[in-house]
């Protein structure tokens, strides 16, 4: 790993359980599956076909909200959220810093025991 | 999200060597590049400095959770807490597993390193029940997603 993938991962880190720990929710998981599609949805939108209220619904949304996953726009009396891909793929650069840093360290074990 | 690591390893030495290479501290530092101040043990904490050149600035802490001879060594810590600046005791540390086992070539490692979520595995591994290939199809929607956007 180089001084300057380093150096910029260390700069953008903050704190990322809470990403992640947003996701482990099958309600809000597929709710992110829904935003996906790049369009932003109302809250009636997502709601529909769902067993849980529009407020059951909406706090999930807001939760997602405060991670950073959704951001929500207001048009008229309506708010409408969509979803924003940077905390996702941060956390996916900090795993594969971190799988990276494994992947070197056991080459350098295997390299240990095997001499 | 799927959030652990997983490695698997297969390695040209006994069971035995492998272990040594893993908990004695020396050894530890030797292939890990950490310079650390004593011998592993359970429900201790482990101190040094890291030896990776460029990065000998930072200091390495660990606690050692368990020790179970040629089969097992886990600890949990901040993994590669490379910032100064950040206070890292602030976050919740990950736990870091070596499973051994031996196999006719020597020995087969496996690594895995959980705990990025902050939820217990236990119910982290029931979510996972429930959402059954729900999970997977949509985390693969999303990474096309992001892999698009990006």
């Amino acid at each position: 790993m180089s001084h300057k993938s380093r150096s910029s991962l260390a700069a953008k880190r903050h704190p990322r359980a809470p990403v992640f720990a947003a996701l482990g929710d099958e309600t809000r998981l597929s709710l992110v599956a829904k935003l996906c599609s790049g369009q932003a949805h109302s809250i009636s939108q997502l709601t529909e076909g769902s067993k849980l209220t529009r407020q059951a619904i909406t706090k999930h949304l807001r939760l997602l909200e405060r991670v950073g996953i959704v951001h929500s726009v207001r048009t008229g009396r309506e708010s409408r959220f969509e979803f924003d891909p940077e905390p996702i793929e941060e956390m996916k650069k900090y795993l594969d810093f971190v799988s990276q840093q494994w992947d070197q360290a056991l080459s350098r074990l295997k390299s240990f025991v095997e001499d | 999200m799927d959030s652990h690591i997983e490695k698997r390893i297969e390695l040209k030495a006994p069971v035995s060597r492998v272990w040594r290479a893993l908990t004695d501290y020396r050894e530890f530092g030797e292939w890990f590049r950490v310079k650390l101040d004593g011998p592993f043990v359970p429900g201790q904490v482990s101190r040094g400095q890291v030896t990776y050149p460029g990065y000998e600035h930072l200091k390495w802490e660990a606690v050692v959770q368990k020790m179970e001879p040629e089969r097992l060594f886990s600890f949990t810590w901040h993994p590669y807490a490379v910032d100064p600046k950040i206070d890292y005791s602030q976050e919740t540390p990950t736990l870091v597993e070596f499973r051994l086992e031996k196999t006719t070539s020597g020995t087969r490692l496996l690594l895995t390193e959980s705990g990025f979520d902050n939820i217990p595995s236990d119910r982290r591994l029931e979510a996972f029940r429930m959402n059954d290939g729900g999970w997977t199809e949509q985390m693969k929607n999303i990474e096309t997603y992001v892999a698009q956007k990006s």
